[in-house]
């Protein structure tokens, strides 16, 4: 959000900050990431990790919701077996706009060490990925970090989203 | 045309070989060295046909025909004492001899004794399910078939255990490709956008760490750069290291060497 120093005093003694409308979304947005819980893989434990106090996600607004239709960000922590794919698009498709997904590790982003038959090569296969986090595992610090990019984008973006530039999966 | 190459096999090989290697040979007992293996080995061929056994690692190896399976393990179940069925699967031996190996490890708890009852299907037979005897063999038994496509007869619940149930394929046969055929690698396109989306989302990228002969870029060829931009289509010219000579100090011409820069 705009920061827009306000003198009380010359305002006529009203409080006003001066924004737009894009930037008062976004910022609403942004500071109230909930991602799904929902963990794939090895990669769930540091998510799980920087839930917890010690890196707290809470502090960011990111609290973890249970069900996808409270969830606006979904974090693909872990490998994602071909047999599974099809649940974690129905999860994605479940989830409210708007939304977006951070695709976290290696094997998340292209199918990392399992280059074999049962592991889908890539989540961008399935789901249209905004963050893609590299590491294996990430520390909760990268998860952090992600999320962070993650509202920075969500910033500099459009509060219309129809007007902002998505893969062609979503059209899907 | 391109190089015939046998699909019976087609793992992964090692590139290499190990001239220092000596494969390590195991040492083969005679069944009658141990006492309660050959009192087992006794009951055991008064009632099914024993092909060989012998011991091997202190435990018994029991070959039958595949028929007797069911019987010979309920024999050693109830009569042996082989309480527990720790573990069954099979073994691919299509591109050896066209059968399949299937495997039944046996634990005697009371006696601390194992053995491995071992028998050859052809492939297209089913074996006699072991689940009325081992309530371990049910999900042993799925595997074995979603992996190998071997079906266990009179089994509760034959079905795939791991992958889907509208796979095509048993993934550890010899003849599966690691990376998976052309089903698995299109699987979750087909199944969640449909076979028209396929153009859409493209092929697999398989190999992420792929060294690319013409980029000469990235330094991923080092020792053999060309210009940027050379047509390297036809070969390429070869270009061995080159070390710089003028930065190197030659301790036994030093002074020249200095001399000369000066």
């Amino acid at each position: 959000m705009a920061q827009h120093q306000v003198n009380y005093a010359s305002a006529g003694g009203l409080p006003v900050a001066l924004t737009t409308v894009d930037h008062l979304i976004n910022w609403g947005r942004s500071n109230s990431l909930w991602p799904l819980t929902y963990g794939l893989a090895c990669c769930a434990i540091e998510m799980m990790a920087s839930g917890d106090s010690r890196y707290d996600f809470d502090r960011f607004g990111t609290i973890f919701r249970a069900s996808p239709r409270q969830a606006d960000v979904m974090i693909l922590a872990g490998t994602l077996s071909k047999k599974h794919a099809e649940f974690a698009r129905r999860l994605y498709d479940q989830m409210t706009e708007p939304k977006w997904v951070i695709s976290m590790g290696s094997c998340a982003n292209t199918g990392g060490m399992f280059n074999t038959y049962a592991t889908v090569q890539g989540v961008d296969r399935i789901v249209p990925v905004d963050i893609y986090l590299p590491g294996c595992a990430p520390r909760p610090e990268t998860l952090q970090y992600a999320l962070m990019m993650l509202q920075k984008k969500i910033r500099r973006e459009s509060a219309n989203m129809n007007r902002n530039k998505k893969q062609n999966l979503r059209l899907i | 045309m391109r190089k015939y190459v046998p699909k019976d096999n087609v793992q992964a090989k090692a590139y290499y070989t190990d001239r220092f290697h000596v494969v390590p040979s195991v040492l083969t007992q005679d069944v009658s060295t141990d006492e309660i293996f050959s009192k087992h080995l006794e009951i055991l061929s008064s009632k099914v046909e024993i092909k060989s056994a012998y011991i091997q690692i202190g435990q018994m190896r029991v070959e039958i025909n595949h028929q007797d399976n069911y019987r010979a393990i309920e024999i050693l179940k109830n009569e042996c004492g082989y309480e527990m069925m720790s573990e069954m699967s099979a073994v691919d031996y299509l591109a050896k001899d066209g059968t399949f190996e299937v495997f039944y490890q046996l634990l005697n708890l009371k006696e601390r004794k194992r053995v491995r009852v071992v028998c050859r299907i052809e492939q297209g037979l089913a074996v006699e399910s072991i689940v009325p005897l081992y309530k371990a063999a049910n999900f042993s038994e799925r595997e074995m078939y979603d992996m190998f496509g071997i079906v266990a007869n009179n089994h509760p619940f034959m079905k795939r255990i791991l992958m889907p149930d509208d796979w095509e394929g048993h993934p550890l046969l010899k003849s599966y490709p690691l990376q998976g055929d052309e089903f698995a690698s299109w699987y979750e396109v087909d199944k969640i956008f449909g076979k028209e989306a396929r153009d859409a989302i493209g092929p697999e990228n398989r190999d992420p760490a792929r060294i690319d002969r013409y980029d000469t870029k990235r330094f991923s060829r080092v020792g053999r750069e060309v210009p940027f931009g050379a047509d390297i289509s036809d070969g390429e010219p070869e270009t061995p290291i080159e070390y710089s000579t003028t930065f190197l100090v030659d301790y036994n011409a030093s002074q020249t060497q200095l001399e000369d820069r000066k």
